[in-house]
């Protein structure tokens, strides 16, 4: 049973790979090049993964962030992260993973309810962002809090991560 | 011109857009060209309807009128939903030579003389197909123009669509109009329904799995691995792409490249016992069975099942009640135990 872990290889030097895990190809992709476009002390990589465990035949550099990606619009995406959580060793937890949930914007698409995942999170004692894509790819994020209004005045910035080594995800 | 007839001619004529209208007045072809010449149909729409009205009192008919019904009908099918009846002749009948008139006099008598009061009209069209709008009338009552049915039935085929029917009462007596006035012997409702006439067709005569002749099988493939690449940035690196490739092949064996027949929803009725995996639910002692209806709709619900498993909102591959849709040319179902 291949289970990520933390620190079982060397980091690459000023390099920083994040794992986006989700079942929705398309939002991982349009997440990872939102972030890319975003300025980064380090080199960033972004792996995008349907579901764990990943293929063990490939060589792949040490993950320092793994991002569970959510959409609250389906309860496949949920069920798929719940069932990828179990190939991730413990120790990830400490600070080395976060939970995406999307589509919160739209109530009444939402089939799985926010606090399902905030739960989720605690349980896993990890941060969860609520978060929308939009056309014009500006992704806002409201740490913790589902967007009730998402007008400009609502707007919070995000907090960088007290990761070391790792830039922060996302704006 | 009778009152009833000209509001009726009026009526049609506003219905039709101002981009139409030439197009369809041609399509027509009661004006001729001289008289359409002479119209003006850069005036606002009312004046331009009053004329046309004016240079259809002197010689047109209520029929006319039905016509251009007809002809508008035909170029927005889609504002009607289409239910698909399916004929079939007795055991050991020969085929016989279909001869239209035959068929349209004998559709006619057949109406007539059941109710008093019905108008038919028909036009031919293409692949020896031939459009019949009925109006329904009753003892009394002189046919009622607004609330028209309309039958399309295809002569080299055993199958005809129909508009749906306000007066569900008529229906029966359609059936057996067509039945009998094309030389069948039973004629059954299928499960299919749709506003696209088009698709309906393709579905029911197996022609939507052609892929276009001129169309080079090769480079579709050949675009979609582009495709990949531009936007695949070096710094992303996609874990499951051999997952990835094999949704995409199942995909495509279960839908193929063609583009899909459209339709509006699937419709599933069950009446089944409902199964439960802990013991002692209440739900699952009942005797009788359970029901439920499920409905999914869409735009093009076809398109939209075929991209659930790529989009990673389903698993590859689908059920085969949702797939088998084309196929059986059903888009209701009623399953039960068996």
């Amino acid at each position: 049973m291949s289970v990520l872990r933390p620190l079982d290889k060397q980091p690459g030097l000023n390099t920083a790979t994040i794992l986006l895990v989700g079942t929705e190809d398309a939002l991982l992709q349009q997440l990872a090049d939102a972030m890319l476009k975003e300025d980064c002390a380090s080199e960033l990589k972004i792996h995008l993964a349907r579901s764990l465990p990943l293929p063990s035949d490939v060589n792949r550099p040490r993950i320092d962030l793994i991002m569970f990606v959510v959409n609250l619009h389906s309860k496949y995406s949920l069920q798929n992260v719940e069932e990828s959580l179990r190939h991730v060793d413990a120790t990830f937890f400490l600070g080395k993973v976060g939970f995406l949930a999307m589509g919160a914007g739209q109530e009444s698409h939402c089939s799985i309810h926010r606090n399902t995942v905030t739960k989720l999170a605690n349980t896993y004692r990890s941060p969860v962002f609520f978060c929308d894509l939009e056309e014009s790819q500006v992704t806002r994020f409201f740490r913790g809090q589902a967007p009730a209004h998402t007008t400009d005045a609502n707007r919070t910035r995000l907090s960088p991560w007290p990761v070391p080594d790792t830039c922060p995800p996302g704006p | 011109m009778d009152e009833t007839v000209a509001e009726f001619f009026k009526r049609t004529i506003l219905k039709i857009p101002m981009t139409e209208m030439m197009t369809i007045l041609k399509a027509w072809d009661f004006l001729s060209e001289k008289q359409l010449q002479n119209v003006n149909f850069q005036q606002r729409k009312e004046s331009l309807v009053q004329d046309l009205v004016l240079l259809c009192e002197k010689r047109a008919s209520v029929h006319d009128a039905a016509l251009l019904d007809i002809v508008y009908t035909q170029f927005h099918r889609h504002r009607k939903v289409w239910d698909v009846f399916q004929m079939s002749k007795g055991p050991g009948e020969d085929i016989d030579l279909f001869d239209m008139e035959q068929f349209k006099s004998s559709f006619k008598k057949i109406l007539q003389r059941a109710l008093k009061n019905v108008m038919v009209s028909f036009r031919d069209a293409e692949e020896n197909a031939v459009w019949i709008r009925i109006a329904w009338g009753t003892q009394y009552r002189k046919p009622n123009q607004y609330k028209p049915v309309y039958v399309v039935y295809y002569s080299q085929t055993p199958y005809a669509f129909t508009s749906s029917c306000p007066l569900r009462s008529n229906i029966p007596l359609l059936g057996q109009a067509l039945t009998v006035a094309s030389n069948h012997h039973k004629i059954v409702k299928m499960d299919l329904r749709s506003r696209y006439l088009d698709s309906l067709k393709a579905i029911v005569f197996k022609q939507y799995n052609q892929t276009f002749e001129t169309y080079n099988s090769t480079t579709p493939l050949q675009e979609k691995s582009l495709e990949l690449d531009i936007h695949m940035d070096s710094r992303i690196i996609h874990e499951n792409r051999i997952e990835k490739e094999r949704v995409q092949r199942v995909t495509q064996e279960t839908f193929g490249d063609y583009s899909q027949p459209r339709l509006e929803f699937a419709q599933y009725k069950l009446e089944t016992k409902f199964k439960s995996d802990f013991n002692g639910d209440i739900l699952a002692e009942r005797k009788e069975p359970l029901r439920c209806l499920i409905k999914f709709s869409s735009p093009h619900l076809l398109e939209a099942l075929k991209s659930l498993a790529p989009a990673g909102i389903a698993d590859a591959p689908l059920s085969p009640l949702l797939t088998c849709i084309p196929n059986k040319g059903m888009n209701y179902f009623k399953i039960k135990d068996k």
